[in-house]
């Protein structure tokens, strides 16, 4: 009853778990696609050709993926200190506010190579700040992350509202957004890159190079937390705050530089839509992908090399899910909400629901792989 | 003898590997006081958590009053009428005493009946047995003492004709402490049964009628207290062990390396868990700090080591003292030669998911030879954890493994690579063999009396009196926070055993 | 008059605004004070006011509507209590992806069965929780003062609007009052006395959770059957969260957490009413200012720079016998 976890071999903790949770979230999706009178094995059809069945479909999945990959990341490095980071869809809401200076700033003057770095470095030093009052209160004055950074998503959304209706919108313009940007302030698209591999792809599609962006973001968060003297601090932390203790690694230094981190990432999925694809800020550009990220980052278990693949999938259920939305009305975009939620649930929250039963098989099947060989001798 | 109110046969329990309790077998008599005196980890708690229904036996049976009871949950064991002062309250600490008296006995849907049966109940048990309480106070503004007479108040309340305590004294003033026993005196003369769980013999012979002795997980005797004496007890309890003794040759004492002066240090409810203490170290001397766990040696170790909050007192290293603001960084103690092998290896010297080589360098990771700019210099960092399993024979030799993977005698050897390799003028240990393998135990003695012999200052510090005994060059004792004696490592189990429970030094107090 | 007039209205309106708020708080409190956090006041909420308002747009009935909309809500707190209570999984985690659920599910089953974009019918009065005058109300209208107050603001609520006042008090006597109260405040506090005391932890918890569930359930009723005529895709708006900063507000005390949820009604009454009308002394008040300041002052509070906020010790923390 109280037996702790057996030990499972790797390949099982790391690969057939998170797999049979994933699988247990669709499953559940498919009973709500049955719910609504439609067949889900077609759905899923429909949802997989619609992302990846033509080379416009690639490149909307990628650029969905892009955002999420960037989100995903932020969740993940807040998770290795042990924090829980609600707040990256604020923080990536406040970021537009640094890329509209940014841009409308030097839209007209410099070329966008040079305004892009700008605009990455404007883009996640907003995040990092709103992200930076929470963790500060937190690390000083213990104030729940969790709660303070639900408070900052709708304090972003005020000032945002504020700023674009009162301050950035163009006088005599009724949409509350800001001016379109120049050329100078929108990015190279990618599409050319599908066409080269012989596939059809408009050049109106938006994906665009913060994608590769968000690949070397993700590159660099591995080499953060697996190869740096700070990510060694933030793990140390992460696992065990009173090892942290002992070997002399400050709780609160760590909780800022982590969140300022996490705030940086989400930060700069800013850029992409707003820079690649909008050229200009307009309201709720972020779009729920902030949350999306909390999914990403618990279904690729905090790893880049997780949150990639997992990014790309929910980036296909955001392209395939409106291809879905076209051919089965009853099926809207909100069905990835659901399948997002149910990840969630799955991978996140009951993520050891499934581990006994499948400890139970590993020990039927082979009691060396799970060493219970000891703990059956002692019972007897 | 009277007829039992409790009895056990044949009492098994496991943790995964770990047997708690074998075969234990235990009579208790109706109307008496009886101590349960055992070592920490003997398997006493565990025991009365199994007769208080908190656990359960994986075989054996429970008889109250000569007859069978199946006691599953504390509901059971209330129902049977016995109640249990735990050694951590389990009392709701913003709630009032009343609350927390009727909580899961309150009879109906309503509280104003049940707290107004209460008070008066309450005021009855104070007449009865001078359990004394403020009905309304909330009990996170009363002292220990009194948190202590609520648990009792709350047993009393629900009917309990036999009653627990665990370790009680621990957290009482030796005045609180008499207090308790008159009560305990009083309970008895009414005919309740207490049964006493303790490791300290001065209170099993002050005032208990019969004395069981636990060791390692069975019941190695029972004595009528009058027909023993604290000598045989002290020896049944720690048994006669196979002596590890280890080569050693003659101390050479040098300069003091480490002086403490003073030192007091209070835990974060206030209570004074380092008293006044204050010992030097010279280089080349192994110090040994033995004591019964919980007598303040963890406290005193983590404030040398900086990682702990003194409130008054001085600790010099090499003549420079240490930060006790608890502000100090342990880092900066590294640097000054101050390492520190902690008590509790699974939470503070490892991260257990961590590989082995990731945490060969806990506490060392800012070093030059371990990074390479803001990045850790991995081919040097498993090159070096390469080294100390070779060294230390740390198997699996695998730097790449988890530590978790590996069994306690190895993951003490990799705190204690880490932590010797790096050459400091002090070494501050704790527990170095607990939950060690007997191999592994010999492996790290010869470690420490080889860094006696290269000049380095050994604070030890162990609950296991022949490891004490075997390493050290000098012992202090410590009880309730004070060093209560010095002596040297020739001294007999028995006089240490004594120092130890208290006995010598409160005949000397006296 | 006119000003008496004008703060009756704006009063009015707050006591509207506040209801749903209030309910869930109140829900918020149940689950919290029992030592499980729940951050999917939202959601719980969300399906509430869904499964509302098709019940009650099916069966043409509104008490048909507020019983689907209480088992559903209790539905949604059973995962959670599943997730965090039997699995000893992350609470945080399983809120955020009951918010999720009931965001998505809502609006697919509502399109699926209503084929109105996610909307539910518009509901005929006798579906609804329609305004209930309070005797007299009629004749002392004209009496200055009392008699605006009385009519104007008191008189003329739902139902559910009255309940939700007095589930205050109820709540109150509920927590301090009762056995169940107790054992609730004592598992949020020290899971292992009430362990000890022969209690159960985790059925402690379930029921606890299940009132939640109630609430939250009355809560969306509320806004899909009284304040609405129907359910509108994401009608909560955000609601369970500001309850939520409420609960934090009130220290995780009824009656406190009623006048949190009046303060956090009134300022949003307000945002409304004042659009873009300038203020006396303080000049034009940015309506956003007045939409962000609950969680600002939430925030503040988490600082501990106005009183110190401390949630139930036990909160967010799975029970696990130690060995």
């Amino acid at each position: 009853m109280s037996t702790p976890y057996a030990k499972l071999p790797a390949w099982a903790d790391y690969g057939l778990i998170p797999l049979i949770n994933l699988l247990v979230a669709f499953a559940v999706a498919g009973l709500v696609v049955l719910l609504v009178g439609e067949n889900p094995f077609r759905a899923a059809v429909i949802l997989v050709e619609g992302a990846f069945g033509s080379g416009q479909g690639i490149a909307y999945t990628l650029f969905y993926a892009t955002n999420f990959i960037f989100t995903g990341l932020a969740v993940a490095v807040a998770f290795h200190c042990g924090l829980f980071n609600i707040g990256g869809e604020g923080q990536a809401y406040i970021a537009g506010l640094g890329v509209a200076a940014v841009a409308l700033t030097f839209d007209s003057t410099l070329p966008w190579w040079v305004i892009f770095p700008l605009a990455i470095i404007a883009s996640a030093l907003v995040g990092a700040l709103w992200a930076l009052i929470p963790a500060y209160l937190q690390a000083k004055r213990g104030s729940h992350i969790v709660i303070t950074t639900i408070m900052f998503n709708f304090i972003a959304a005020s000032v945002m509202v504020y700023m674009l209706v009162n301050v950035l919108k163009p006088v005599g313009a009724m949409a509350p957004q800001t001016r379109q940007f120049l050329e100078g302030a929108q990015l190279p698209k990618l599409g050319w890159l599908l066409t080269e591999l012989g596939m059809k792809v408009r050049p109106s599609v938006p994906l665009n190079i913060s994608f590769v962006l968000a690949l070397v973001m993700a590159f660099l968060v591995w080499v953060l937390i697996w190869r740096t003297k700070l990510g060694y601090e933030i793990r140390t932390m992460g696992f065990s705050p009173k090892a942290a203790r002992y070997a002399g690694i400050s709780e609160s230094r760590i909780i800022i530089v982590t969140m300022l981190i996490s705030g940086a990432l989400a930060g700069m999925m800013a850029i992409n839509p707003l820079m690649g694809d909008q050229h200009n800020v307009p309201l709720d550009f972020v779009g729920g992908a902030g949350f999306v990220g909390i999914a990403v980052a618990l279904m690729g278990r905090s790893h880049p090399a997780g949150i990639v693949p997992a990014a790309i999938l929910f980036g296909m259920l955001y392209q395939g899910g409106a291809e879905l939305a076209f051919e089965m009305p009853n099926i809207s975009r909100d069905m990835i909400v659901i399948i997002q939620g149910l990840v969630i649930l799955f991978a996140g929250a009951l993520e050891n629901m499934f581990r006994p039963t499948i400890q139970g098989i590993f020990a039927t099947l082979s009691p060396k792989s799970v060493g219970v060989v000891a703990a059956k001798g002692e019972r007897a | 003898m009277a007829e039992a109110a409790i009895e056990l046969v044949g009492i098994n329990k496991s943790f995964g590997a770990v047997r708690a309790n074998r075969d234990i077998a235990l009579e208790i008599p109706r109307g008496t006081i009886h101590g349960i005196i055992g070592e920490n980890g003997a398997g006493k708690s565990t025991l009365m958590s199994i007769l208080y229904g908190f656990y359960q036996a994986d075989s054996g049976e429970i008889r109250v009053n000569g007859r069978t009871a199946s006691i599953k949950t504390p509901n059971d064991a209330i129902a049977a009428g016995i109640g249990m002062v735990h050694q951590h309250f389990m009392l709701v600490e913003n709630f009032s005493v009343l609350e927390n008296v009727i909580l899961g006995a309150e009879g109906e849907a309503l509280l104003n009946k049940s707290i107004a049966k209460a008070r008066s109940e309450l005021r009855r048990l104070e007449q009865e047995y001078g359990l004394e309480v403020d009905p309304d106070a909330i009990i996170e503004e009363l002292p220990v003492g009194l948190q202590q007479r609520v648990e009792i108040l709350k047993a009393l309340y629900r009917g309990a004709e036999i009653l627990i305590l665990d370790e009680p004294t621990g957290v009482l003033t030796p005045a609180e402490a008499d207090h308790l026993f008159r009560i305990l005196q009083q309970l008895k003369d009414q005919g309740k049964t207490v049964v006493l769980i303790t490791h300290k013999l001065r209170e099993i012979m002050a005032i208990t009628d019969n004395v069981s002795v636990m060791r390692q997980g069975t019941m190695v005797a029972t004595r009528k207290t009058s027909e023993t004496t604290v000598e045989e007890l002290a020896e049944l309890m720690v048994g006669r062990r196979v002596l590890l003794r280890v080569e050693k040759g003659e101390a050479k004492p040098g300069p003091v390396k480490l002086a403490v002066k003073g030192l007091t240090v209070k835990d974060s409810r206030g209570v004074t868990m380092v008293d006044n203490v204050s010992f030097d170290i010279r280089a080349g001397e192994i110090v040994g700090i033995a004591g019964v766990a919980g007598n303040g040696q963890s406290e005193l170790m983590e404030a040398v080591s900086g990682i702990r909050k003194a409130v008054s007192g001085t600790v010099m290293l090499d003549g420079k003292p240490i930060d006790l603001t608890g502000q100090a960084d342990p880092g900066e103690l590294r640097d000054r030669g101050l390492a520190h092998v902690p008590e509790d290896r699974h939470h503070v010297g490892l991260v257990l998911a961590f590989d082995e080589s990731e945490n060969s360098i806990l506490g060392y990771h800012d070093k030059p030879q371990y990074l390479k700019g803001p990045f850790l210099n991995l081919d040097a960092i498993q090159k070096d954890a390469q080294e100390k399993i070779e060294k230390y024979d740390i198997r699996p030799a695998n730097p790449r493994l988890k530590t978790a993977n590996f069994s306690g005698g190895n993951q003490q050897k990799i705190v204690l690579a880490r932590e010797i390799e790096q050459d400091p003028g002090v070494l501050i240990v704790g527990q170095p063999t607990r939950g060690v393998d007997v191999g592994a135990i010999e492996f790290i003695h010869k470690r420490l009396i080889a860094m006696r012999d290269q000049g380095k200052a050994v604070l030890l510090v162990s609950v296991e009196l022949d490891e004490i005994r075997s390493l050290s060059d000098r012992i202090l004792v410590m009880f309730a926070g004070r060093v209560v004696g010095e002596r040297g490592p020739e001294t007999s189990e028995g006089e240490l055993g004594l120092l130890m429970a208290g006995v010598e030094h409160k005949e000397a107090a006296e | 008059m006119e000003f008496v007039d004008t703060l009756i209205n704006v009063l009015n309106s707050t006591i509207r605004l506040t209801v749903p708020l209030l309910l869930a708080c109140l829900a918020g409190l149940y689950s919290e004070r029992s030592g499980v956090f729940d951050i999917g006041l939202e959601g719980k909420m969300l399906a509430g006011a869904f499964a509302g308002a098709a019940a009650a747009a099916v069966f043409a009935s509104a008490w048909i509507g507020l019983l689907v909309a209480i088992l559903v809500s209790i539905g949604m707190s059973l995962v959670h209590g599943f997730a965090s209570i039997t699995h000893r999984g992350n609470q945080i985690v399983s809120g955020v992806a009951i918010n999720f659920i009931a965001a998505g599910s809502t609006v697919i089953l509502g399109q699926a069965w209503f084929q109105q974009g996610g909307r539910t019918p518009s509901l005929p009065p006798e579906a609804r929780f329609g305004e209930i005058k309070l005797p007299g109300a009629d004749a002392l209208r004209d009496v200055p003062i009392i008699g605006h107050v009385y009519s104007g603001l008191l008189s003329g609520h739902s139902l559910l609007t009255y309940l939700a006042f007095l589930a205050v008090p109820f709540t109150w006597w509920v927590l301090f009052r009762t056995r169940f109260g107790l054992r609730l405040r004592a598992v949020g506090e020290n899971p292992a006395a009430v362990d000890t005391a022969g209690i159960s932890v985790a059925w402690l918890r379930y029921r606890a959770i299940i009132c939640t569930g109630v609430l939250t359930g009355l809560a969306g009723c509320y806004m899909a059957l009284a304040q609405n005529a129907g359910f509108v895709k994401d009608m909560t708006a955000g609601r369970g969260y500001i309850a939520l900063a409420a609960l934090i507000f009130a220290k995780w005390k009824p009656v406190p957490a009623m006048f949190a949820c009046l303060l956090f009604g009134f300022l949003d009454a307000l945002s409304i009413r004042l659009q873009g009308t300038p203020l006396p002394l303080i000049g034009k008040v940015p309506v956003q200012l007045m939409q962000a300041l609950p969680y600002v002052l939430t925030v503040i509070l988490l600082a501990g720079f106005i009183g110190k906020a401390i949630p139930p010790r036990a909160g967010g923390v799975p029970y696990v016998k130690e060995r």
